[in-house]
């Protein structure tokens, strides 16, 4: 699914990263605590979370997230955008409750980067 | 808590450096945090090291700096990269660590409340760092400070993701 299609299923508004709709993605995990995004989350994932401090753009850096979804229509600060634009990294926000965005995109087909935090943890 | 696996700091330091430098980090406050591990990914970016190598490094780097950020007093990171090897130390002066088996536990965490208003203290930080690590070594002194030094292998057969 692109971010486009994606943005429209959400009902979600772009804040940052109009130039990247196009992006593909297949996978992406849903967590408001970083610990365990850094713990589990894999490259190219969508990150859904309530989260909305800088560091939330930091740690999808770190982890080369592909965009970042705010749920509970969550608004970030300017500063927290302010980051997003200078790590070119998209962050869409949608009215959407964390269960009902992750629900709305699996029926899509996109699935969680990891089943099971014991089949296998993001360790590579 | 030296877990090496037959490679020793004096092998790494005798390794060539390609690259060598220290970042400060400001204790105490999360203004400026991450902005340390997104510069050393930046750099490990243009020096064409693998994706998976260069996650990982800013991985460790990222965990050490919100270390830095949530319990010392003030801090700094040393980046050395060798042909062969990514090492990144966290040095700090601040509390130390009591206990230091127990803060490998998963799931202990001595964090505040404003820690966890940033969405960390959730007591993964070490176990990250020693997870995501080739070699990891942890030392500390109580009231004096803590030292990670993490090792990150480069294998030139591997080009990421």
């Amino acid at each position: 699914m692109t971010l486009r299609e994606i943005k429209d299923l959400l009902d979600a508004e772009v804040l940052v990263g109009y130039d990247q709709l196009d992006k593909e993605i297949k996978t992406a995990f849903g967590a408001d605590l970083m610990s365990d995004v850094l713990a589990f989350a894999k490259a190219g994932s969508l990150l859904l979370t309530g989260l909305t401090n800088p560091q939330v753009i930091r740690t999808s850096d770190v982890l080369d997230i592909a965009a970042i979804i705010m749920v509970r229509g969550k608004r970030p600060s300017p500063e927290t955008l302010r980051l997003a634009e200078e790590l070119l990294i998209p962050v869409l926000t949608t009215k959407y409750i964390l269960f009902e965005t992750a629900g709305k995109l699996y029926a899509k087909g996109i699935v969680g980067c990891m089943e099971r935090v014991d089949d296998e943890r993001a360790f590579t | 808590m030296a877990a090496w696996k037959g490679l020793t700091t004096n092998v790494l330091s005798h390794e060539p450096a390609i690259y060598e430098n220290s970042f400060p980090v400001e204790g105490g406050t999360y203004e400026n945090a991450g902005h340390v591990s997104s510069q050393i990914k930046a750099l490990l970016k243009r020096m064409k090291i693998s994706k998976e190598v260069v996650r990982r490094a800013a991985l460790v780097t990222y965990e050490s700096e919100i270390n830095i950020c949530s319990y010392a007093r003030s801090g700094k990171i040393v980046l050395r990269v060798t042909p062969e090897h990514v090492m990144i130390e966290a040095i700090d002066e601040g509390q130390g660590i009591v206990d230091i088996e127990l803060a490998m536990q998963e799931g202990y965490s001595t964090a505040t409340d404003r820690i966890r208003e940033m969405g960390f203290g959730a007591g993964m930080g070490l176990c990250n760092i020693k997870n995501f690590s080739d070699f990891f070594r942890i030392t500390s002194e109580i009231g004096k400070g803590t030292h990670l030094k993490m090792v990150i292998r480069i294998d030139k057969d591997f080009d990421g993701i």
